[in-house]
């Protein structure tokens, strides 16, 4: 097969290119710009977008002896996926931008174009699976290492970009030996720190880099009552369950922290209260999408398991579909719940698809 | 299939400047130094100063080396800048056109933000040719504020030749002095002892120096030039290896102090072997121009016309009527020049985006942005450049695989 290996200039995907290469495939290394001023020097955790991680992935595909350019998709990362991520907090909502960039620049618009150009298979350094299901249909599944496991943030993928999609990391046992096949291989990348944050976020600041492109206008920190606590130097960025940093000056009755329960935009207020508040019993969104084949039946309400967090662990729930709108229970309530945020829903190891939640419901309100 | 068709990036070394160089290499010494040793090393290193110089149209003592096209033009730009600032402070203004290479770009704009300068951009026109009365008026204006002008003799992507002989004699009346950077023209045009010809046509441009005359497609130093950037490996010697020509009646303030070499214009040991891999492209190159020039003429002739009848939507930029002989620049509706590259690169053929990259990433051309392109246009073009080694089988290879490379590419930005 003709193989594009996104390579980030990081060690999961050189050893995932390699193992590309071992595989016998044609394989060309691509690294994508995503910044259009990218930084020189690779800076704390981020792992991609420097000319220094750029140079990362020249110097592994050198050693796999592999073809390698430089593809700018700057503009659209820009568009579809720093711009959403401002307008998601604007509105009040909790982006999750890694996820937007797998379903709208990885493995779309780079895989258009790789397709476009005659490759087969887009190969990633996700940990994650593909595997034909008894149906013979493609379907998505957790990596053997659950600790390192990024289904989650894959869950966007369609049956046909699973066609497409190719994670040679899949069985990796764990990260340490990931790093220790990078070091047998010759890989200089092999005890390159590991990436997190937001890549175009340098300093993991987010309300400061929000601060910077749009206007933070102070306002009020209300309770669940009403009650006016404190004050805000503006509303975005804020995180439902964010205790810290929240200089309430009217203590809690009875005495007891207060979290975000969340954002309001249009009155430009944010809603404080105590930590049962931030149970949730129910989570819904119209915007959804299965990952591979569809249930037959997902009218009917079925068990599965979901996750809605990247490191969040996957809790037993029931889904259905409700009037074109996914609606999930969790067996016991999911804490600290944002809208904005990705559900993946599983079945066992296997990704059955995702949502983005527009709607919860407070466990409190069910009790009450 | 191995397809090089992008000279202007960099030629491939010519055996004779290859075998120049090792041959120096085996010769011990400091040019600087007294002992023969040294003495042989200064015999090589001068020897070649004489072979550059004679190019250009200039005295050896004229010639100063450097590392390359960019550290000339460095040196030419801020050396004349600060010279002429500390004679007299009101000259803080530069001169100088859009559409130049990014080693002027970035340099007045490093100027303009670090030293008070203030740089009068002077438009090109939609063939990217500078505009002669633009740049006329520029310099009438407050003459007495300028510090220097600087101009392309060749546009380094779409091949445009500029009126480097009117520029310079519009500089000269001004009193200004002017910086040219030669590095795309050098090797693609005539060198000035091959088109210095007495009696040339009773042409209006002032073009007379040492009793000749330049045809308006020879380079060299004519009246009203005051410095001018030149490279090595852009005419097949090895890389690393530059000069600037600095005119005798010229102060310039040098970039690098130190052991005082090249008239304490560029201290430093002097490269003696990637000065005589130079002086042996240099020869390589003129001992059959016109045969070779003529060649290549034609080649690229025949591609731009093959070009323009066999593939739909696709327009030729630049001057046709005053370009460089090697340099086919061509525009592609719907299709972006990274794909292009790509699929061409996989098929064994190299060519170039033309504009300048940073970390590998092609970006719209600012030359195309400044000629009046969009930036869409200007993200999709094609620089082919033919070189010494080009033949006519490899134009028709080229055009066997570009009509698919473009349809591919055009159905992945669709």
């Amino acid at each position: 097969m003709r193989v594009l290996a996104a390579m980030s200039g990081g060690v999961d995907s050189a050893v995932a290119a390699a193992r590309a290469v071992e595989a016998g495939h044609e394989v060309v290394g691509v690294h994508l710009a995503l910044s259009r001023m990218p930084g020189t020097l690779r800076t704390g955790s981020r792992g991609c977008c420097t000319i220094e991680d750029s140079m990362d992935a020249q110097r592994a595909a050198n050693t796999l002896g592999i073809p390698y350019y430089v593809w700018d998709f700057s503009e659209k990362f820009k568009e579809s996926i720093v711009d959403d991520f401002v307008a998601e907090y604007e509105a009040g909502r909790t982006p999750n931008p890694c996820m937007r960039c797998n379903e709208r620049i990885k493995f779309a618009a780079l895989m258009e174009k790789a397709l476009a150009l005659g490759f087969d298979a887009v190969c990633t350094g996700h940990y994650a699976s593909v595997v034909r299901g008894v149906d013979g249909e493609l379907e998505l599944h957790r990596a053997s290492d659950y600790a390192k496991d990024q289904s989650y943030v894959l869950g966007v993928l369609t049956a046909d970009q699973l066609k497409h999609a190719m994670f040679p990391l899949a069985d990796a046992p764990t990260k340490a030996e990931v790093r220790a096949e990078a070091a047998r291989r010759g890989l200089s990348v092999a005890h390159k720190p590991d990436s997190h944050d937001i890549c175009f976020i340098p300093d993991g600041d987010t309300r400061g880099w929000l601060s910077e492109r749009v206007d933070m206008v102070p306002g009020e920190v209300i309770d669940h009552t009403g009650a006016v606590v404190g004050t805000h130097d503006g509303s975005l960025g804020f995180t439902v369950g964010q205790r810290k940093g929240l200089h309430l000056t009217r203590p809690a009755q009875d005495g007891r922290p207060r979290f975000v329960l969340s954002v309001k935009p249009a009155t430009n207020t944010v809603v404080v209260g105590p930590k049962e508040a931030l149970d949730i019993a129910e989570i819904a969104g119209e915007k959804f999408t299965w990952c591979g084949s569809a249930p037959a039946s997902p009218e009917t309400a079925f068990a599965c398991e979901v996750q809605i967090r990247a490191h969040a662990d996957p809790v037993p729930a029931v889904a259905q579909v409700v009037d074109g709108e996914l609606v999930i229970r969790p067996v016991d309530p999911l804490n600290s719940v944002a809208t904005g945020q990705t559900a993946v829903v599983y079945v066992g190891t296997r990704v059955l698809g995702q949502m983005t939640i527009s709607r919860t419901v407070s466990a409190l309100a069910v009790a009450l | 299939m191995a397809i090089y068709l992008d000279h202007a990036a960099s030629s491939p070394v010519r055996p004779e400047a290859r075998e120049a160089y090792l041959a120096a290499l085996a010769v011990t010494g400091n040019p600087s130094s007294i002992h023969r040793d040294g003495q042989n090393a200064r015999r090589i290193l001068e020897d070649a100063r004489v072979v550059v110089s004679d190019a250009l149209g200039c005295d050896p003592i004229e010639l100063i080396f450097t590392s390359g096209g960019t550290e000339s033009v460095n040196l030419g730009i801020t050396g004349l800048f600060r010279a002429r600032r500390s004679s007299d402070p009101r000259r803080v203004r530069i001169v100088v056109p859009e559409a130049e290479h990014h080693a002027t770009i970035d340099t007045v704009e490093w100027l303009a933000a670090h030293e008070g300068a203030v740089i009068d951009w002077v438009p090109v026109d939609s063939l990217g040719r500078i505009s002669l009365e633009a740049w006329q008026a520029a310099l009438a204006r407050d003459s007495e504020t300028i510090a220097v002008a600087t101009c392309l003799w060749a546009n380094n992507e779409v091949g445009t030749i500029q009126p480097v002989v009117r520029l310079a004699s519009a500089c000269e009346r001004a009193g200004v002095p002017l910086h040219v950077d030669a590095v795309a023209g050098f090797g693609q045009m005539s060198m000035v002892s091959e088109s210095f010809m007495p009696g040339y046509p009773d042409d209006d441009s002032p073009v007379a120096a040492g009793g000749g005359y330049l045809t308006p497609q020879g380079i060299g130093v004519v009246p009203g030039i005051s410095a001018m950037s030149v490279s090595g490996h852009k005419i097949g010697s090895v890389p690393g290896i530059g000069a600037l020509y600095v005119s005798r009646s010229t102060s310039i303030e040098p970039l690098l102090h130190g052991g005082g070499q090249q008239r304490g214009l560029r201290s430093g040991t002097q490269n003696a072997a990637a000065a005589s891999s130079m002086a042996a492209a240099i020869r390589a190159a003129r001992s059959f121009n016109i045969f070779t020039m003529a060649a290549i003429e034609g080649m690229t002739g025949i591609l731009r016309e093959r070009i323009l009848s066999e593939i739909q939507g696709v327009s030729i930029t630049g001057d046709t009527a005053s370009r460089l002989a090697n340099n086919v620049h061509i525009v592609v509706e719907g299709a972006a020049s990274a794909d292009m590259l790509y699929l061409l690169d996989e098929a064994g053929i190299s060519v170039s985006a033309g504009s300048a990259c940073q970390a590998g990433v092609a970006r719209p051309s600012h030359v195309l942005l400044a000629m009046g392109y969009d930036e869409k246009t200007a993200s999709s073009a094609l620089r082919i450049t033919l070189g010494h080694d080009t033949n006519y089988e490899e134009i028709g290879s080229l055009m066997d695989v570009l009509p698919g490379v473009i349809e591919k590419a055009r159905r992945a930005s669709a």
